[in-house]
């Protein structure tokens, strides 16, 4: 299947807490996105390949976000998971223009 | 919510396999049907209970033993089946199917199918002896079990492996590499007894002796002892041995209860034909849960054999394949024991000719059985010279020659260079054979701070190979290192602060720190969501009001004041003083329930109501709803104080143990310690609000008094509480534990609950400072409870003003634009 890329306006700057995460289901495709307290905005998959946590519950610990369930942790721009043997989350792009976050999805 | 998973928009009428288990068959399963034919017209749909994409099984001896990453194994990432266009469910178990509709289901998932085959493997049997479910109790089977057994072998000193087959032996391989000593028991008389006779069992087992690992054969394991974490083995004969974790590994049975559930028919496991097939047209059996011929194998390479010759059949590349049972010979290293076996080497007739050789000095021996001039088994032993040339008689039925002795020695021997004590060794001498790796290199590593044997292997790949010089690692390490430093991390309050608490709260004041953030940016070496946490509320007890509190260096509970659950939703439970409610609190807490449709509500092992299911969005509704006071059943902070009935009404009671039930969660609600902290208050000693295993119990005395309990538990850790003093009245009972609260609350480390904390400051100290003021701290102590307690704000309260953005909102949906 060709993947067809969509990029789209997704919240406001403020809609995302500091140093936290939320939510969204965009078109099919369920995402978490984070605002670091160092101002660094990205998404990832909403939930995690281990038992499906909500990421977006989880915390952030420098460079990883942490699944709030089992305590997984996921690079921010990689993915990668400091399990051994659990695939890696896919992340998305993203960017701030304005104040408007967009994000792309395929 | 069902998912239906329609074949789409497709011209040619394409067939649907599916496929349940994603082990080493069942994806073998489906790569061999895309190698046979590239253009095969199935829609391949793969069940697998494990989350993860395929790895390979065998391989997770080495993962255990620290000789492989994990990663590292991974056969097909979920990336293949993308690749691929197989559909994998990943962590779905199938329950359910319907062979008249051809549907199979899977939690929430629903897969119609036109061929489905079954690839569900086995798992370990567990004998059904008192105490499996202990904690520290183990199989090894998945990556889940290997990461479970490693984590849980930190601590550990003396495991315990039962069963001394092959997977055995292979974990306690894996357990000698995490610092434990390992006893391996097994009820045979001798050690792998599948694959070896006697005299090669003893080989095997005077060779791990010398490795460091026990062995008990003739052993029958009656019971495995301990409360909830697992103490010990208890053997037959009534003998006992400690063991802090154990593993078993008594054998495996066959998946086959969902076919047998669902009319296929089984004996062993499910039962095949030489076509693969089972008693349903439809149905396919492949790997360890099928039985082909009376055989059911327990190796991979008749998998392989087997899936092959379904997937000629299936794609129609190899219409008449079949499948005529495998002829089993194997090469293997246990423990760095080189091993050969091949036929069943106990099945022995009068009439068949036994050839054997030992050589006692270098633990070699192979024996070899004859039946009308051909191999029908053989064993082999620290020597494989002439395996490959057995194994070909074996395999191809070949005559063997007159001469017997040529069997073992057409080739002619080698010789090896003789052995040096480790002191006197040369550094250029070889430790690890199998990575080149000379003493000097370790010895490099070892002085350059790598002192664990894992670590050397990381920084020299020495013991990553066969993995049987690791011992000699150990040694050096020990002998380079004397004996191992203990650990300063040990007194910190939490990994990112290098700080001993004292220390830390002393910086935290005099620096005037007052958020999370401030407090890693200035003292912290790291970031960690338990750090954070920890911090969060050792800073909100330091500083009362004034705490700056960021809500990202909490876990989710405490930033919504609930408990998540497995599906994403949450749990309500409303204080309910003392385990008191009313009739009209009742009806509130069942009209909420109904109202939001509330999954389940029950009665909680604190004496209070649980409402379960509840979404994000409606936490807010629900608290107000309620009207009553969060119960703090997430945050570490106070639980519940369980009470009795007391003197009003039962007729042994002494005191009013409810009234100060009440009381005391009255004024220690939302006080947040370095652990959860639950209280009990019971009326006279029956002492049926089992105060003496609650972190803070008060029992009423024959003559009227109380008497304050602490330093107890019953949940994972069961601990009896140490008596602190015994006091007249309900108002000495509230401030003293008001004292203890806060000693405790302040010199804890973060995570110790008082079961840990009171025996590491000792009952007879803690009386000194809390009962007899021994340090003066009384005063400081009440004022700490007074402003704790003025600081306390109900955080339902947040329903009407949400803390952040987002806080009480699930998932924002946000269509895609339309093309
Ligand atoms: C709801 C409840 C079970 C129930 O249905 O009765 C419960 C539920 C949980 N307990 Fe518990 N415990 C509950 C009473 C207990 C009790 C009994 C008691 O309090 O009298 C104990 C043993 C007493 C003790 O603690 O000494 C208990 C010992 C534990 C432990 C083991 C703690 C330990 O160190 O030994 C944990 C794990 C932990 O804290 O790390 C735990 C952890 C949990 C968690 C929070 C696990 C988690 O992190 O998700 C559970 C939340 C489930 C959920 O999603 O809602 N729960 N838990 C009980 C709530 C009581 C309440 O009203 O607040
Ligand atoms: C530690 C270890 C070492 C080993 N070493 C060797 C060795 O050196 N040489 C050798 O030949 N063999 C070895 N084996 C044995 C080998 O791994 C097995 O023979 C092989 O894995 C069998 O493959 P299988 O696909 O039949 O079963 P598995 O690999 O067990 O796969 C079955 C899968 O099906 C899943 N499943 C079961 N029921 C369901 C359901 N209802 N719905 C969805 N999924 C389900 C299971 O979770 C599992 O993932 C070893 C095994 C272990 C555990
Ligand atoms: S015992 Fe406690 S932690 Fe374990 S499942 Fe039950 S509620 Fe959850
Ligand atoms: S579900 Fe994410 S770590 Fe377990």
């Amino acid at each position: 299947m060709p993947a067809t890329l969509t990029r789209i306006p997704l919240c406001t700057l403020d809609d995302l807490p500091l140093g936290l995460g939320r939510a969204f289901k965009v078109g099919d495709t369920p995402i978490a996105v984070f605002q670091s307290r160092g101002g660094k905005v990205f998404a990832v998959d909403g939930f995690c390949p281990h038992k499906g946590g909500p990421l977006a519950d989880g915390m952030i610990a420098g460079d990883q976000v942490v699944c709030p369930y089992h305590a997984f942790r996921f690079h921010s721009d990689t993915g990668a998971c400091d399990q051994p043997g659990v695939c890696a989350l896919t992340t998305y792009p993203v960017e701030v223009v304005g104040g408007q976050v967009y994000v792309t999805v395929s | 919510m069902i998912q239906l998973n329609t074949i789409a928009d497709s011209p040619v009428t394409r067939r649907k396999l599916v496929i349940i288990g994603n082990g080493m068959a069942g994806a073998r399963m489906a790569e061999d049907i895309i190698a046979a034919d590239p253009n095969h017209d199935f829609d391949i749909v793969m069940f697998g209970d494990e989350p993860y994409g395929n790895y390979n099984r065998i391989l997770l001896s080495n993962v255990l033993n620290g000789s492989q990453d994990a990663q590292e194994i991974f056969l097909n990432p979920l990336a293949w089946y993308d690749d691929n266009h197989v559909t994998l469910h990943a962590g779905k178990r199938v329950t359910k199917i319907d062979r008249e509709q051809q549907v199979v289901y899977a939690e929430g998932i629903e897969e119609s199918y036109d061929i489905l085959i079954f690839a569900t493997g086995s798992r370990p049997f567990v004998p059904p002896i008192p105490g499996t479910t202990l904690h520290g109790v183990f199989v090894f089977r998945t990556i889940d079990d290997c990461r479970n057994i490693a984590e849980y072998a930190k601590g550990c000193k003396n495991a315990v492996v039962i069963g001394g087959g092959l997977l055995g032996l292979e974990a306690a391989k894996g357990l000698m590499t995490h610092n434990v000593s390992v006893t391996v028991v097994e009820m045979a008389p001798w050690l792998m007894s599948v694959q070896l006779d006697e005299a090669g069992g003893k080989v095997l087992q005077q060779t791990i002796e010398t490795m460091g690992i026990k062995p008990l054969v003739s052993t029958s394991t009656k019971e495995l002892l301990g409360h909830t974490r697992v103490t010990g083995v208890k053997f037959g004969d009534g003998t006992e041995i400690p063991a802090d974790m154990v593993v078993i590994s008594a054998g495996i049975r066959p998946n086959k209860e969902l076919a047998q559930e669902f009319g296929l028919a089984c004996d062993r496991a499910i039962l095949v034909d030489d076509t693969l097939q089972t008693s349903d047209p439809s149905i396919f059996g492949v790997g360890e849960c099928v039985q082909h011929r009376g055989m059911v194998y327990g190796l991979v390479a008749p998998l392989w054999e087997q899936t092959k010759a379904l997937a000629g059949r299936l794609t129609g590349t190899n219409p008449d394949a079949r499948y005529l049972g495998s002829k089993l010979a194997t090469k293997l290293k246990v423990m760095g024991v080189e091993l050969a076996s091949m036929g069943r080497i106990a099945d022995l007739k009068p009439t068949d000719e036994v050839v054997t050789f030992a050589e006692p000095g270098r633990q070699v021996y192979w024996k070899a059985i004859l039946r009308d001039g051909k191999l029908s088994a053989a064993c082999m032993l620290g020597d494989l010279e002439p395996a490959d040339q057995l194994v070909e008689y074996f395999m191809q039925d070949k005559p063997v020659p007159t001469r017997r002795l040529e069997l073992f020695f057409g080739t002619g021997t080698k010789t090896q260079g003789s052995e040096f004590s480790l002191a006197d060794m040369p550094d250029s001498k070889q430790i690890c054979d199998c990575n080149g790796v000379c003493k000097g290199t370790i010895v490099q590593a070892i002085k350059a701070g790598k002192t664990t044997v894992q670590a050397v292997g990381k920084a020299t790949r020495a013991g990553t190979g066969c993995g049987s010089c690791k011992k000699m690692v150990k040694s050096l390490i020990e002998a380079v290192n004397g004996e191992v430093k203990a650990d300063p991390s040990e007194s910190w309050y939490v990994a990112a602060v290098p700080l001993d608490k004292p220390t830390l709260v002393s910086e935290v004041k005099t620096r005037g720190l007052k958020s999370v953030s401030a407090v890693l940016r200035e003292l912290g070496t790291g970031e960690d969501e338990r750090s954070k946490n920890g911090l969060a509320s050792m800073l909100k007890s330091i500083w009362g009001t004034e705490y700056v509190d960021e809500r990202d260096a909490r876990y989710i509970n405490d930033r919504v004041h609930a408990n998540i659950q497995n599906d994403g939703t949450f749990s309500v439970i409303p204080r309910m003083y003392g385990g008191v409610t009313s009739a009209d609190d009742l009806i509130k807490i069942g009209e909420v329930a109904k109202k939001y449709n509330v999954r389940m509500v029950k009665v909680t092992g604190g004496q209070r109501i649980d409402l379960l299911g509840i979404k994000k969005d409606d936490l807010p509704k629900v608290w107000a709803d309620l009207g009553m006071p969060s119960g703090y059943a997430y945050t570490k902070a106070l639980r519940t104080v369980k009470t009795c009935v007391g003197t009003d009404f039962c007729r042994y009671g002494t005191n009013d143990s409810t009234a100060l039930g009440i009381a005391l969660e009255k004024k220690y609600q939302g006080f947040e310690f370095p652990a959860k902290v639950k209280l009990g208050v019971s009326g006279c000693p029956r002492n049926c609000a089992e105060s003496t295993v609650k972190d803070v119990g008060v029992v009423a005395t024959e003559g009227g008094e109380w008497e304050v309990l602490v330093g107890g538990a019953a949940g994972a850790h069961v601990r009896r509480t140490d008596v602190l003093c015994r006091v007249k009245t309900r108002d000495e009972a509230i401030r003293v534990i008001g004292r203890f609260l806060i000693y405790y609350r302040d010199n804890a480390k973060w995570i110790e609950r008082t079961y840990d904390f009171v025996p590491r400051i000792g009952i007879e100290k803690l009386r000194d400072i809390i009962v007899n003021d021994s340090l003066g701290l009384g005063d400081s102590l009440d004022a700490e409870v007074e402003k704790t307690a003025a600081a306390y704000v109900d955080p339902w309260l947040e329903r009407d003003k949400p803390a952040f953005a987002g806080q009480f909102e699930d998932v924002k949906t946000v269509p895609l634009p339309m093309v």
